[in-house]
């Protein structure tokens, strides 16, 4: 599905990422784990194209496409979805108006016809059952005065409702409380098929209690320094970053 | 009656002896400001006499003011002798019905969207157009006559009611008003007048729509509505003008007067040729709005939505006199490219307990200036006046401005004031985060924009807001790189 190739990029002129390798297959859940300052919010936010971002290196195909050669909306139309860390706040801008508005772009992409009224008030009666949305938050403006935990759980939301080929989720549980974490969780679970895949990045493990990746990676100075299961999660749990970027540090001196 | 005859026959004779070439196209003055171009103009709409003395005390009056400067606008000094004060479609203005509208006009009017035919069969909106100086289609009259509601032009207002056009003429924005007010007074060339008899709700929304078309017109419409006691109305205009290289002049007067318990909601979209991107040409629209809550328990609501104009200048006012009356400004100003606007509001709360709300919403792209101007006014009597503004401003670039000036005189120790600003930004991140899902650069900017107008625009009737947001996302079309 992705594959990324020796990927490099820098932010303000500082490298983050350094030679960066990744290959996602659909029905795979990757969670890519590290300290702070590893550049996971990085490799997230050039994957979806944020302008704030410089690829100097590399290259990323997405179902054989050149992705990074593709524009922000082009990525998102292809079916690359970013559950933001930050969500952006849209005032006056009603969260169903902006659902129905991506939904058609990324139907027009495709040739399709646009969603009927009928059929978008469907999806999202399903979808908002299955994360406990009221009304009221739908309806609200986007993100707008929304808490913490409801701006994650509306970027879920979000999610089942564009149902994309691949979902990156940054930092997903940053923020959340375990009942929030869980509500996201099942979100999540509920998104994922054999068609489609997900990147988790995250600081901590106990998000992988619930969403069970298929790989785990450590991503350390912008490169991933280390691979597994989810036991490998667990491991880094118990024994702190330390004990793999230690590893690194003596490799790297050699 | 047979003086005012004899009155017109000598003025339109002079017509002949001051050698007016009536050309192809329009029937118009030669360009310049006198005494006989004012008799000339109310000559040729077969005014009483009544009407053409105040016109010219107006314009008396005007030869002492002076131009005011105090607004945050800069322009090369208009030149009043180098405008035509008249012009007129050729074909006498005086149809029974559509059909008998030159089919050249019919298409223009088209091309501006605004299909009469098809208004007059779905949308139940009466359209009384002004085609630069004269209306040349009203539509649905005779529903409204059952009624007893009167819409028509302010030319047949004043020769077929002239008791109602004496009383109220000039009440609200008396020809000494001010500089453009007094021009407007001289000259005015057409325009609508709608009265509303007591009880009466109107059951249509009235419309009418204006457009400068012959080159070197001043447009200086005059509209006069009156709602009696217990009515309601609901008017919506429109204004576009071609595009010209020179600067055009419009400076209209509207007149409103609510009675007691009567209601007027106003709604404006205005899209006047803006000027280029360099900022040649354009239309420069200084225009005096203002209503009186005369009544008790009246209200008057404006609302509007300025996209056009090279220039604007214009404060829709409510004079809040009758207790418990209520006065509302709803206001989207865009500017883009050179264009400035100077645009607000003055709420003056005269009777006990009267409320007023201000919602303003500024948007500036390109090199523009948008300012914000408004007055909240509270009288000594006015005890218990309650007053809500709230004036938002958004940018986007770095080289446009944006300004805010509210003036409040408070002398009523009982009267609760409200003022809230904000300023901000089209973010990158706002943009990105909608580009992430599938909606272009584009696209995310007229959701952004529409969005921070949304208070607004859901105070317009529906057609209205949609039009609305059309010509936002025109006017701001590739403001963002």
């Amino acid at each position: 599905m992705i594959k990324i190739k020796d990927l490099k990029a820098e932010i303000e002129g500082k490298q983050i990422l350094n030679g960066l390798n990744l290959e996602v297959n659909p029905g795979e859940v990757h969670a890519i784990m590290g300290p702070n300052g590893s550049g996971k919010s990085t490799l997230a936010n050039v994957l979806a194209g944020n302008e704030g971002y410089e690829v100097t290196g590399g290259n990323v195909t997405f179902f054989g496409k050149d992705l990074l050669e593709m524009a922000p909306e082009d990525r998102a139309r292809e079916g690359l979805f970013l559950a933001f860390q930050y969500p952006i706040e849209i005032p006056g801008v009603s969260n169903s108006t902006f659902l129905k508005t991506a939904i058609n772009e990324i139907r027009k992409y495709k040739g399709e016809p646009e969603i009927t009224a009928k059929e978008f008030l469907q999806l999202m009666r399903e979808k908002s059952e299955i994360l406990g949305m009221t009304d009221s938050l739908i309806n609200r403006s986007v993100n707008t005065g929304f808490s913490g935990g409801e701006k994650k759980r509306n970027e879920i939301f979000q999610l089942l409702m564009m149902n994309p080929k691949l979902a990156l989720l940054d930092e997903t549980d940053s923020g959340l409380d375990i009942d929030a974490l869980k509500i996201v969780s099942k979100g999540v679970n509920e998104f994922r098929s054999n068609d489609n895949a997900v990147i988790v990045v995250t600081h901590y493990q106990r998000l992988l209690n619930y969403i069970v990746p298929d790989f785990v990676h450590v991503l350390y100075k912008g490169r991933i320094i280390k691979s597994g299961t989810k036991e490998l999660a667990l491991e880094l749990e118990e024994k702190g970053y330390d004990w793999v970027t230690n590893g690194e540090l003596q490799e790297t001196a050699v | 009656m047979s003086e005012d005859m004899k009155v017109v026959e000598d003025l339109t004779q002079s017509e002949y002896k001051w050698g007016f070439v009536t050309d192809i196209d329009a029937d118009e003055a030669p360009k310049g400001l006198n005494e006989d171009i004012i008799r000339f103009i109310s000559a040729k709409k077969n005014e009483p006499e009544w009407m053409t003395e105040w016109r010219l005390k107006a314009y008396r009056h005007w030869l002492k003011m002076v131009e005011p400067s105090w607004h945050n606008v800069k322009y090369p000094k208009v030149n009043f002798q180098d405008i035509k004060y008249y012009s007129a479609p050729k074909r006498k203005p005086q149809l029974e019905s559509l059909d008998e509208v030159d089919p050249e006009l019919l298409k223009t009017f088209e091309k501006l969207g605004i299909p009469l035919e098809e208004q007059k069969r779905l949308a139940g909106v009466a359209v009384d157009a002004v085609f630069d100086s004269v209306s040349v289609a009203t539509t649905f009259k005779e529903t409204l006559a059952e009624k007893g509601i009167i819409f028509c032009s302010i030319s047949e207002a004043i020769r077929n009611h002239p008791d109602l056009v004496k009383k109220y003429l000039g009440s609200v924005v008396p020809y000494t008003d001010n500089f453009y007010a007094a021009l407007n007074s001289a000259v005015f060339s057409d325009g609508s007048f709608v009265y509303i008899p007591n009880g009466v709700r109107c059951p249509m929304e009235l419309s009418t729509y204006f457009r400068i078309n012959a080159m070197d017109t001043g447009q200086f419409e005059r509209t006069l509505i009156i709602a009696e006691d217990n009515s309601y109305v609901s008017y919506l205009e429109g204004c576009t003008a071609p595009m010209r290289d020179e600067n055009q002049l419009h400076a209209a007067v509207v007149e409103l007067v609510a009675l007691d318990n009567a209601e007027i909601k106003y709604s404006t979209v205005q899209n006047w040729y803006p000027g280029d991107k360099n900022g040649k040409g354009g239309i420069y629209n200084f225009v005096t709005k203002r209503g009186a809550c005369r009544g008790k328990s009246s209200k008057i609501s404006w609302t509007q939505v300025e996209t056009g104009s090279a220039i604007t200048w214009k404060y829709p006012s409510c004079i809040l006199q009758g207790d418990n009356s209520v006065g509302e400004f709803y206001s989207v100003a865009v500017t883009n490219n050179f264009q400035q606007a100077d645009t607000g509001t003055k709420m003056v709360h005269i009777g006990k307990n009267t409320r007023s709300t201000i919602v303003s919403k500024g948007i500036s792209a390109g090199r523009s200036n948008n300012s914000y101007r408004g007055l909240v006014k509270v009288l000594k009597g006015a005890d218990g006046a309650r007053n809500f503004s709230q004036c938002d401003s958004m940018l986007m670039g770095d080289k446009c401005g944006a300004h805010t000036f509210p003036y409040i005189e408070v002398d009523n120790d009982s009267a609760m004031v409200e003022h809230e600003a904000t300023t901000s930004k089209v973010g990158e991140d706002q943009i990105f985060y909608l580009n992430q899902r599938g909606i272009s650069t584009e696209d995310a900017v007229n959701l952004i924009v529409n969005g921070f107008c949304k208070e607004v625009f859901n105070e317009l009737p529906m057609e209205f807001a949609v039009e609305a947001q059309k010509l936002l996302a025109i006017s701001l079309e590739g403001s963002v790189g």
